[in-house]
């Protein structure tokens, strides 16, 4: 085990960032377009970086696995980014969304990191605008806020329900102008397979082409991955479907450590799974809680209608033990209450599997036009899936996986364990610590790609000035492509008798009953060989029929499939070894009498951070320890 | 509780296979039972699900976010871009829209500018190449000035909205017996073109814009099947604003042109 170095600067926080830029070595303008850069992922945080870097000059490659830089899953979220303009005169500042950030995130964040994001916040907000992204206005022009979890001010901008879609568009619009300027190459429908490294920096990629199987070398300067997060692990997630870890992971294997696997955030507000072929889970916007009262029947089993409940034999349970924030308190508190009830008896639907979220309150106060103004594609949505109206019913939520806070370990520079080697947005794991705010992730990718990583990126190039990419025919790069090959050839010649969905299914559902929302060491320790049975028959008995040089799904399936295994083994150990509650990881055995999170900061102020051994030998744990020189740790309170 | 009683109906599906763009394609015969809880797209998850352990390749198409917004599904239903429910990419249809009994024919979206990539696969990357030619506002990261330096009137930027919701499916372009690609050109060019951000560019961004979709896609002839498929509800009236636009910048840029 070793310290990991954050290189974290001196000074004063609030000073940190303002002083580093001035430190850190420039490249200058001639000599940027003497660098490659690969940018791996083309969601907020890839976009933005690759379009900032192309403005810079650098030579961009962009990659995308999807058919166009715009199906990235950022386009997903609904909520709204944080921002600390304080345009609402409501007491918000740099150091409040700092502070809340750091609080929100159970204090197993970088403080320096998120001080950073809190002061380019207000920047990110400017920068949309400009780019004509919609966001909601009032009646004199000017842009308007709304209040989100976790949170006692008004700092959330939004684009109705859409506003990742806004962001993403914007972030797409500005890398295809770049594309258009020749600054980027745009390479879509290519998945990222391996990471090459030389000398022990990393130097390049290798890629398939997803519709000719073709396996191709990509080589660089530096690599950047954007690649997301790992909530696909679940299976059942609200993530998109092709959302996957294995950038990640194999970056990993290649020698970048694996920083806290175990932090997974359960968001409160989905649709209840409702049947066996759930392929997903969609979630209804936190924002609806602003709006919404959650509550559960008083009597467990109570088989009534919500109409026909009155409102005595209701339990509004977080309005009751959370007075201050009710229904707004962090995703985590919010997540664990609804299932307590449920575990309880107290679920609501044909599964007994919810709560009720109820608007009747919020329609009778503002009126049916206003709530449909705010919601209303939520709503239409929520309608279609489950044939019911919220307008007329409350809707039924509960809890599903919805982020990952952990990913691959970064510095200050956002620069991996391997030089050259970055990640950037939900696919590193700075800034949440152990618990993610509401409206905070579009704000992380798009801060690390538009005003960060472009920064940082040249602190390491600059060094590197005169040193020629590594040419794609070296060794390193043929040995990596053959490897590849070779991996699609093994999946088409297992021919076992199960599908990839198959596998992927009943892995979720392992990693949901023993990593989800509470968490015990026997359960862990029962993860742990459940995973690793289920991981041995699924490369002996798995079935991928078709060839390697088409479109071939499931073929694509395998490979990420395979790399969930391997982490979901990870998570599992890391959940064990850290022996305390915090944020989003319950154990069971560390809660407070009243039944919250107990943190034990003496001996886990710190973050996880693994190194691969190789397959068959467990990772070994390091640690970053964590200062707070600015934020008292405290019990977190929403009381 | 309405809606969810998870009913099981039949269905006789017809689906279009098709090995790759230049092999012959062909209709395949499958039934299915399926409950009415189950959304479109997981009937065919299903459905690939026994293919496969029959040990026959399951059937491409393409789908991620299924929640609506990725624009990445898409397929002909019976005919219809997206399928029988208005307002409702494919992803989230669900299967209480379907009667036991029913068949359905499922193929790729058709369009002269979407050649199939395999089954229900389709390539459209000419929708990028629109973008490209000039579907932003230039500015450089860090050049912004603050958001409410410039106020937006409500109205326009609501309006703005209304052609932003675009999820670039390309399901107007497959429901256009022409092929055309107008209602997603417009709702690109009018989303920045209502916007003060967006007026710097507007007239060269039209034009642009408007010539690239002419290269790949057909010429609108006002059927206005388009709307009718978008599963955002994009309004025809964003082509009258890009057709006024284009004529408009024919002549406006050509008399910026001659100042030089």
């Amino acid at each position: 085990m070793s310290t990991l170095d954050s290189k974290v600067p001196e000074g004063a926080m609030a000073d940190k960032w303002e002083n580093h830029k001035f430190s850190m070595k420039l490249v200058n303008p001639n000599n940027k377009r003497r660098f490659d850069i690969i940018v791996v992922g083309t969601g907020l945080a890839g976009a933005s970086a690759a379009a900032t870097l192309g403005e810079l000059g650098y030579r961009v490659k962009a990659f995308t696995f999807h058919d166009s830089p715009r199906r990235a899953h950022s386009i997903a979220a609904q909520g709204g980014i944080n921002a600390a303009k304080n345009y609402t005169n409501d007491g918000d500042s740099v150091h409040r969304l700092f502070y809340d950030t750091v609080k929100g995130g159970d204090y197993r964040s970088r403080e320096a990191n998120v001080h950073r994001l809190a002061e380019v916040s207000v920047n990110i907000i400017d920068q949309a605008t400009a780019q004509g992204v919609p966001f909601a206005r009032d009646y004199g022009g000017l842009l308007d806020n709304r209040s989100f979890g976790g949170a006692q001010v008004s700092r959330t901008f939004y684009a109705r329900g859409q506003t990742g879609q806004q962001l993403l568009i914007g972030a797409y619009s500005a890398l295809m102008r770049q594309v258009a300027a020749g600054t980027v190459e745009l390479h879509t429908r290519a998945e990222l397979l391996d990471v090459v490294k030389k000398d022990g920096r990393a130097c390049g990629i290798v890629t398939r082409d997803l519709l000719s199987g073709e396996v191709t070398p990509h080589s660089a300067h530096a690599v950047v991955l954007a690649t997301g997060g790992y909530s696909n692990v679940y299976f059942l997630s609200t993530n998109a479907m092709m959302c996957n870890v294995t950038a990640a992971w194999r970056a990993h294997k290649q020698g970048a450590f694996f920083a806290n696997p175990c932090y997974t955030q359960i968001h409160p507000t989905c649709i209840p799974a409702s049947d066996d072929f759930q392929s997903k889970l969609t979630l209804m916007s936190e924002s609806l809680r602003n709006d919404g009262r959650i509550w559960v029947p008083n009597a467990a089993d109570d088989a009534r209608s919500a109409s026909d409940i009155p409102e005595g034999d209701r339990d509004y349970y977080l309005e009751r033990k959370y007075p201050a924030f009710g229904n707004l308190v962090p995703r985590d508190v919010a997540s664990r209450n609804a299932k307590i009830v449920c575990d309880e008896g107290h679920g609501i639907g044909p599964l007994q599997n919810g709560v009720y979220l109820d608007f009747g309150a919020a329609i009778a106060r503002s009126g049916l036009d206003t709530i449909s103004e705010k919601y209303g594609n939520l709503f239409d949505m929520y309608h279609r899936i489950t044939g019911e109206n919220p307008y007329e019913q409350p809707m039924r939520i509960y809890p599903a996986i919805h982020y990952t806070m952990g990913g691959l370990w970064v510095d200050y520079h956002l620069m991996t364990t391997v030089p050259g080697l970055y990640s950037i947005g939900e696919a590193n794991f700075s800034d949440h610590g152990a618990n993610r705010l509401g409206a905070s992730a579009l704000m992380q990718g798009l801060a690390d790609g538009y005003f960060v990583l472009p920064y940082t990126i040249g602190d390491d190039l600059a060094g590197q000035l005169g040193n020629a990419a590594v040419p794609t025919d070296d060794p390193v790069f043929t040995t990596a492509v053959a490897g590849i090959e070779d991996e699609s050839h093994r999946w088409l010649s297992v021919n076992g008798t199960r599908s990839v969905d198959h596998f992927h299914r009943e892995l979720g559902r392992i990693v949901w009953d023993r990593i989800g929302m509470a968490r015990n060491r026997s359960g862990l320790e029962s993860a742990v060989s459940e995973i690793s049975g289920l991981r041995s028959e699924f490369h002996n008995d798995v079935r991928v029929l078709g060839s390697a040089d088409t479109l071939n799904q499931s073929l694509e399936k395998a490979g990420r499939v395979a790399d969930f295994f391997e982490l979901a083994e990870l998570m599992a150990r890391d959940a064990l070894q850290r022996e305390e509650s915090c944020g989003g990881h319950f154990r069971e055995e560390h809660q407070t009498p009243e039944g919250e999170a107990q943190r034990d900061d003496e001996n886990f102020a710190h973050v996880a951070a693994w190194e691969w051994n190789g397959t068959d030998t467990p990772q070994t744990r390091h640690r970053e320890e964590l200062t707070f020189e600015t934020v008292a740790l405290t019990q977190r309170s929403y009381k | 509780m309405s809606g969810s009683n998870g009913e099981t109906i039949n269905v006789t599906l017809k689906v279009w296979r098709q090995a790759d763009a230049d092999a012959p394609g062909g209709f395949e015969v499958h039934r299915q039972a399926i409950s009415t809880d189950a959304s479109f797209l997981e009937m065919l998850d299903l459905l690939n699900e026994e293919l496969n352990a029959a040990g026959r390749e399951p059937i491409a198409f393409e789908s991620d976010c299924r929640e609506g917004i990725c624009g990445t599904c898409g397929v002909m239903i019976n005919g219809r871009a997206h399928g029988p429910q208005k307002a409702t990419a494919t992803c989230q249809l669900h299967m209480r829209e379907f009667r036991d009994g029913d068949e359905i024919v499922i193929e790729p979206f058709r369009a002269a500018g979407f050649p199939v990539i395999r089954d229900l696969a389709v390539d459209r990357s000419p929708l990028d190449a629109i973008v490209e030619a000039g579907g932003y506002i230039s500015v450089n990261t860090g050049a912004a000035s603050d958001a409410n330096l410039t106020p937006v009137p409500k109205v326009a930027s609501d309006h703005a909205f209304d052609a932003a919701a675009c999820i670039g499916c390309g399901a107007c372009i497959a429901a256009c017996p022409n092929s055309a690609a107008q209602l997603f050109t417009s709702a690109k060019i009018g989303h920045l073109g209502l916007l003060p951000q967006g007026q710097a560019e507007r007239w060269s961004r039209t034009e642009a814009m408007v010539e690239t979709m002419e290269d790949f896609f057909g010429s609108c002839t006002n059927h206005g099947e388009c709307t009718e498929a978008c599963p955002k509800e994009i309004s025809l009236d964003f082509i009258a604003l890009m057709n006024r636009d284009y004529m408009k910048a024919k002549v406006r840029n050509r008399a910026l042109t001659a100042q030089r």
